[in-house]
C-alpha cells in the first residue's frame, strides 16, 4: 500500500498548517473538551426544561450537537481548522462509544428492575405443574441446566479435539477447509440449528418429536465452532520450545499434547468453554422448535418434552395467563436469571484466565 | 511448518527405535483429532442435507396443500424480503457506530482501559436474544414512539417513514435498532482487530508530518482497515439475517411487502416466521417451514462465506 501520508502535501498543508496547529497559534486548555460537554449538557437540559418537554434521549442528542458546534468554533478560533476538526471527530467517536454503552447499561437496569418483583423462593423451587396461574420456574431452570450440560458434553470433546487437529496435526487442504468452515459455522442462524436437530430426529423418531437432547444437539451446532476458535487461540500460544523439550526427552507426540500442551493451555481452554457456554445458555429459537413446552420437571433429556428458561420467558410473555402482569413478572424474572447466569459465567471465566493462566513466554 | 515436519520425523525415528509401540498411541490420538475435524465438516454438510431432505416434500407439494395455499416461492418471497430489509437496516445503523466504537477503543481511549472497554462491548454479544426481545417490546418500543411520530411528520415524504407511525413500537424500525445493537459487537470486534494492527510506522509517520489524530486515522487506519470493515459489515449482516427472537417478539407481522419502517403492519422475517408457526404446525406445514429455513441457511451461508473470503484474503496479503 502506498503510504497515504503523501496526500498531506496539499497547498495549504505543510509548514503553514503546522504553524496553525499550535506552535504559533494558541492551544485550548486541557479541560476544554470536558468543560464544553458539561456546559452543553446543562444547556440542553435547561433548554428542554424551559420548553417543557424533557426527555433524556433528546437531551443527550442536543448536548452532543451543541458541544460539537461550540468546541468546533472555539477550537477553530484559537487553534485553526485542522485542530478543530480533530477535536470534533474525537468528541463524536467518544459519543458513539457512549451511545453503544447505553443499550448495555439500560438493558441491565431494566432487566434488574422488572425482574426482581418476579423473583421468589417459589420461582426457584416450584414447577408450574397443575397451576393455572403462577407457579415457579424450577422445571425451566432444571431444563436449561440439563440441555446446556448435555450440549457442553457433546461440544467440548469434539471442539477441543478439532482444535488439537488444527494446531498440532493439521496440514494441507483439510486444515484450510476446516479453518474456513469453522468460521462459516459461527454464522449459522440459531433457528437453522434448531431445524437441523428437528429434521435429524424426525427421520429416526417420526414427526412431532420433542426431546431435551434434540435441543442439546442444536446448541452443540452453535457451540462447537466457538469452542474450536477459542481453543485454537490458546493452543497456538503454547510455546514451541515446550513441545520440543518434550520431544527431546523421547516423549511421543500424543503424550506431549496430553501432558504438556493441554495443561499449559488449561486455563485458556476452561475460559473458552465457559464463554461458549454463556453464549448458548440463553438461546431460545433452537429450543423453541426442538424441546417443546411442558409444565413439570423433567430431568431426562431422552424422555419427552423439556422446558427451559429462555422458552419459559418467551411463553410467559407470548401467552400470559389471566393475571397478565404476573406472567410478565415471571418472564422478566426468567430473563434476569438468565442474564445473571451469563454474567457470572463471563466474569468467572475472565477471572480464571487472569488467575491461572500459565505464562507462555 | 518446517518445524512440525522435523518433530514428526523425530517422533517417527523414536517410534522406530522402540519397535513401533509408541506409534500406536500416536496413531490413535492423531486419528481421533482428525476424525473430530472431519466431524465438523460432516456436521455442516449434515445441516444442509437434513434441511434439504425435510424441506423437499414442501418443494414438490401442490400449492393448495401448503400453508396459506400459496406456492413455496410466493410463501418465501415476502419473508425473504422482510429478512433482508430488517438486516440491511440494522447493518446500516450498526456499521458506522461499530467503526467509531472500534476507533475509540484502539486509538482514542487510554490504552490502560481499552481492554476493559472491549470486554464491555463484547458483553453485548453475550446477552441472550430473548432479553433483547423483551427489552425491545417493553422498553425501546414505547420509548421510540415519539421519534417515529417525528419521522412521520417531518420525513414522511421518504417511503421508509411514510407511516402511519406505530403507537405501540411494534415496528420494523424498532426491530432493526435492536438487531443493530445485537450485531454491533461482532462488527466492532472485526474492525478492532485490524485497526490495532495498522503498521506503527504509517501512524507515526503521519503524526511526525504534523497530522492531527483524525488525519492520521483517516490516512492510515481507515485505508488499512477498509476490507475488515467490509467483512465485518457482512458478518454483522449475516447475524442480523438469522436473528430470531428479537424480531419474533417485536414485530407485529402481517405478511405484506413494504419499505415502510415505522408502521404497525410489517413484513415478517424467515426466522421469526419459523419461531411463530413451528410449535403449532404439523405435516406439510413443517416441511414448508424447514424449506424456508433452508433458504435462510443458504442466504447466511453465502454472506458468511463471502465475508470470510475477504478476511482470508486480507490475512494472506
Amino acid at each position: 500500500m502506498a503510504p497515504p501520508v503523501e496526500k498531506q502535501a496539499d497547498p495549504s498543508g505543510g509548514a503553514l498548517a503546522l504553524a496553525s496547529t499550535g506552535i504559533s497559534g494558541g492551544v485550548l486548555p486541557g479541560w476544554a473538551p470536558y468543560g464544553v460537554v458539561a456546559g452543553s449538557a446543562l444547556f440542553a437540559a435547561a433548554a428542554l426544561l424551559a420548553a417543557g418537554s424533557f426527555s433524556v434521549g433528546v437531551m443527550l442528542l442536543g448536548a452532543v450537537l451543541v458541544a460539537c458546534a461550540v468546541l468546533y468554533s472555539w477550537s477553530r478560533a484559537v487553534e485553526g481548522s485542522r485542530r478543530a476538526k480533530d477535536r470534533v471527530v474525537t468528541l463524536a467517536i467518544a459519543a458513539a462509544f457512549g451511545l453503544a454503552m447505553i443499550p448495555l447499561i439500560s438493558l441491565l437496569y431494566e432487566v434488574a428492575k422488572r425482574g426482581i418483583p418476579g423473583l421468589s423462593v417459589e420461582f426457584f423451587t416450584e414447577s408450574a405443574r397443575g397451576v393455572i396461574n403462577g407457579g415457579g420456574a424450577a422445571h425451566a431452570i432444571m431444563g436449561t441446566l440439563v440441555i446446556t450440560g448435555v450440549a457442553v458434553l457433546i461440544s467440548v470433546p469434539i471442539g477441543i479435539m478439532a482444535a488439537i487437529y488444527l494446531t498440532e496435526y493439521g496440514s494441507g487442504k483439510l486444515r484450510r477447509a476446516l479453518t474456513f468452515f469453522v468460521d462459516v459455522m459461527t454464522g449459522i442462524p440459531s433457528i437453522v440449528a434448531g431445524l437441523f436437530a428437528y429434521a435429524l430426529f424426525e427421520i429416526f423418531f417420526g414427526p412431532g418429536i420433542r426431546l431435551g437432547v434434540m435441543g442439546s444437539v442444536a446448541l452443540s451446532v452453535l457451540m462447537i465452532p466457538i469452542v474450536i476458535r477459542s481453543a485454537e487461540e490458546v493452543l497456538k500460544i503454547v510455546p514451541n520450545h515446550l513441545r520440543e523439550a518434550a520431544y527431546a526427552l523421547g516423549t511421543p507426540k500424543w503424550k506431549t499434547i496430553v501432558k504438556i500442551v493441554l495443561p499449559t493451555a488449561f486455563a485458556g481452554l476452561v475460559t473458552g468453554v465457559m464463554l461458549a457456554t454463556a453464549r448458548i445458555i440463553g438461546e431460545t429459537a433452537p429450543l423453541l422448535v426442538t424441546t417443546g413446552v411442558i409444565d413439570s420437571i423433567n430431568s431426562d433429556p431422552f424422555d419427552g418434552r423439556m422446558q427451559n428458561l429462555a422458552v419459559y420467558a418467551y411463553n410467559e410473555y407470548r401467552s400470559p395467563g389471566v393475571m397478565k402482569q404476573a406472567s410478565y413478572d415471571r418472564a422478566w424474572a426468567a430473563a434476569l436469571t438468565l442474564i445473571a447466569i451469563v454474567m457470572i459465567l463471563n466474569v468467572v471465566a475472565r477471572l480464571i484466565y487472569r488467575r491461572y493462566k500459565t505464562e507462555t513466554r | 511448518m518446517a518445524q512440525v515436519d522435523t518433530t514428526t520425523n523425530a517422533g517417527q525415528l523414536l517410534a522406530a527405535a522402540s519397535g513401533g509401540r509408541r506409534r500406536v498411541g500416536d496413531r490413535v490420538f492423531s486419528n481421533t483429532a482428525t476424525a473430530a475435524g472431519v466431524t465438523i465438516l460432516a456436521l455442516l454438510a449434515g445441516v444442509a442435507i437434513f434441511l434439504v431432505v425435510e424441506g423437499l416434500p414442501a418443494v414438490t407439494a401442490a400449492a393448495s396443500d401448503l400453508p396459506e395455499g400459496k406456492s413455496l416461492v410466493d410463501y418465501v418471497a415476502p419473508l425473504a424480503f422482510g429478512t433482508v430489509l430488517a438486516a440491511t437496516f440494522a447493518a446500516l445503523v450498526a456499521v458506522p457506530l461499530a467503526v467509531a466504537v472500534a476507533l475509540f477503543i484502539t486509538h482514542v481511549a487510554p490504552p490502560r482501559i481499552a481492554l476493559t472497554l472491549g470486554y464491555l462491548v463484547d458483553l453485548l454479544a453475550a446477552i441472550p436474544s430473548i432479553v433483547y426481545g423483551l427489552c425491545g417490546i417493553f422498553v425501546l418500543g414505547p420509548a421510540t414512539v415519539p421519534a417515529m411520530k417525528w419521522l412521520e411528520a417531518n420525513l414522511g415524504f421518504i417511503p421508509f417513514f411514510k407511516g402511519p407511525a406505530s403507537t405501540t413500537g411494534r415496528a420494523m424500525f424498532v426491530a432493526g435498532l435492536v438487531l443493530a445493537v445485537m450485531i454491533l459487537p461482532i462488527v466492532s470486534a472485526v474492525a478492532r482487530e485490524v485497526f490495532s494492527q495498522t503498521p506503527r510506522k504509517l501512524q507515526e509517520g503521519a503524526q511526525a508530518l504534523g497530522a492531527t489524530r483524525w488525519e492520521m486515522i483517516r490516512m492510515t487506519v481507515l485505508p488499512f482497515g477498509k476490507s475488515s470493515i467490509i467483512s465485518g459489515a457482512m458478518l454483522g449482516l449475516g447475524r442480523a439475517l438469522g436473528e430470531t427472537m428479537a424480531v419474533t417478539i417485536i414485530l407485529s407481522v402481517s405478511g405484506i411487502v413494504t419499505f415502510n419502517l415505522i408502521s404497525q403492519a410489517n413484513p415478517s422475517t424467515i426466522a421469526a416466521n419459523i419461531a411463530l408457526d413451528f410449535p403449532e404446525s404439523s405435516g406439510l406445514a413443517i416441511n414448508a417451514l424447514i424449506a424456508t429455513g433452508l433458504v435462510l441457511f443458504a442466504i447466511t451461508l453465502v454472506t458468511n462465506m463471502a465475508a470470510r473470503a475477504v478476511i482470508a484474503r486480507q490475512n494472506t496479503e
